[in-house]
């Protein structure tokens, strides 16, 4: 009961403002192919600052490869991805547009955070230690105060008592619940959660879904979810976006995607889904 | 018999010759290991000709080669036949070491450079912090091997007449040559007994190389 209070308090206050602003990414006409194979056939997208958004679809969809443009770990192999006021993967030099070097991404990704399927936590730091290299490394904040803001970031994950253990000595719903207090030391404004729940067993699914609703409820961070679960994405998204093959088939909120749409590919993917669920 | 205190002679410089090529080669392996994986063409095309060459020759005409060969073909001094002996294994066995530098590096899970670069760090961050920690520890168990490859290999310079074990014993052998069983069982004895740190070195290191990598 608790649970629904809280969320239709966070889909209220920021809502109205949301709209008027201007989307911290946008999405033009974006293609990606592997060899031969189109996975995005020209997506158009915005996210708004603070917004929540879940992506949804068949695997093999593209939705995955959407989080991954952003995080630039692949290339699109058309079309712009606008972060603010950059274009993420082009630079402008002598009025053509270039191919982005290091050093641009390194500029316009340190917005952006992301958290993985398989978690992939260093192995040879401890928890600690995993959360406190961003800061220390990446932003060259005082080690005191990387492992303060640490600690508090692990407490609030529910692993203050485990930071000295390796990762290996922890399972997978608490790697996950580590994966993204490391994320959210970075204090990003956009985080990406790529099937964070999906290489979990099915009783660990719960203690990150509540964790990814806990950091929902600070409301300032634009999120996007790729996720198969439809029940969490209707709860806690301003925004479904349903894609398949390669296009977005569907978009709105989670009662005009999941209840009204008469889209029949996504009845007929949220038929199967929920079919192969029991439900 | 005075077998054991004339081989005990040649400690010193089976030694010197161990401990120098070890180091150099370690050095020679990572800069090549990394050399291969460079971005630019022309150093991967040259670091994958060394190592072909030096892998695909005898240790003992390359030794052989730096000895006599080189000094005389392009009038280079190179010192002493310690340098020679020494650049000669280390340059043979960095070869196939960077190939495990190589190795290990492209197997640390690509998602390690990736969460990486999701926390935005520098190419040489993700290198130094994430990648390198991890690889070194597979590096490990073959380092050790290879050390103690290298002991066995200083052997060879006795060939271009450095004083080290076998010279000794070779110069007792060709004044009695009844005592050459002897001899050589004691040489024998005497690597195996240089050997044994280095396996337990290389236990060791297998044991610590299991902890704290993902592989892909």
């Amino acid at each position: 009961m608790s649970v629904t209070k809280e969320v239709s308090k966070i889909k209220q206050t920021p809502q109205s403002d949301k709209i008027k602003q201007k989307p911290i990414v946008m999405y033009e006409d974006v293609h990606k192919s592997f060899g031969d194979v189109e996975v995005l056939k020209g997506i158009n997208l915005q996210i708004k600052p603070g917004e929540k958004l879940a992506l949804i679809g068949p695997s093999g969809s593209g939705k995955t490869t959407i989080i991954r443009m952003l995080m630039t770990l692949e290339e699109p192999t058309e079309g712009n991805i606008i972060v603010g006021d950059n274009n993420l993967w082009k630079v402008k030099k002598d009025g053509e547009f270039k191919r982005a070097n290091e050093k641009h991404l390194r500029k316009v990704r340190g917005e952006i955070g992301m958290v993985f399927q398989h978690f992939n936590l260093f192995p040879h730091m401890t928890i600690l230690q995993n959360c406190m290299t961003g800061p220390v490394q990446v932003k060259k904040e005082s080690k005191a105060s990387a492992r303060e803001r640490s600690i508090q970031m692990l407490e609030k994950v529910g692993l203050g008592d485990k930071l000295d253990n390796y990762p290996n000595q922890l399972s997978g719903g608490q790697k996950q619940r580590v994966a993204m207090a490391r994320a959210l030391v970075m204090r990003p404004r956009i985080m990406l959660f790529d099937e964070v729940t999906s290489a979990l067993d099915p009783e660990l699914v719960g203690e990150v879904l509540e964790v990814i609703r806990d950091i929902a409820q600070d409301g300032e961070m634009a999120m996007v979810l790729v996720t198969h679960e439809m029940d969490f994405a209707q709860e806690i998204a301003d925004r479904i976006v349903f894609l398949e093959d390669g296009v977005i088939a569907e978009e709105g909120t989670p009662t005009e995607v999941l209840e009204q749409s008469t889209n029949e590919r996504l009845q007929s993917f949220l038929h199967r889904f929920r079919s192969s669920n029991g439900n | 018999m005075e077998i054991f205190p004339v081989l005990l002679k040649g400690i010193n410089v089976t030694l010197i010759v161990l401990v120098l090529s070890a180091i150099l080669a370690y050095l020679i392996a990572f800069i090549a290991g990394f050399g291969r994986l460079s971005n630019v063409w022309i150093i991967r095309k040259f670091t994958g000709f060394y190592i072909e060459i030096f892998r695909g020759t005898s240790l003992i005409v390359q030794l052989f080669w730096f000895f006599y060969a080189i000094p005389m073909l392009f009038n280079v001094n190179l010192g002493n036949e310690l340098m020679a002996g020494v650049l000669a294994i280390s340059l043979n066995y960095g070869a196939y070491m960077s190939e495990i530098v190589r190795g290990s590096i492209i197997a640390v899970d690509k998602g390690q450079t990736e969460a990486a670069i999701a926390l935005n760090m520098t190419r040489f961050q993700r290198m130094r912090y994430v990648i390198l920690p991890q690889a070194v520890r597979m590096m490990l168990p073959e380092f050790g091997n290879y050390l103690i490859q290298i002991l066995k290999a200083t052997s060879l310079v006795s060939l271009i007449g450095m004083t080290d074990i076998l010279y000794h014993g070779n110069i007792l052998r060709s004044t009695n040559l009844a005592m050459a069983p002897t001899i050589y069982l004691l040489i024998l004895v005497f690597y195996f007994i240089l050997a044994l740190p280095l396996i337990f070195l290389t236990r060791k290191m297998e044991s610590i190389s299991k902890k704290g990598v993902a592989q892909s």
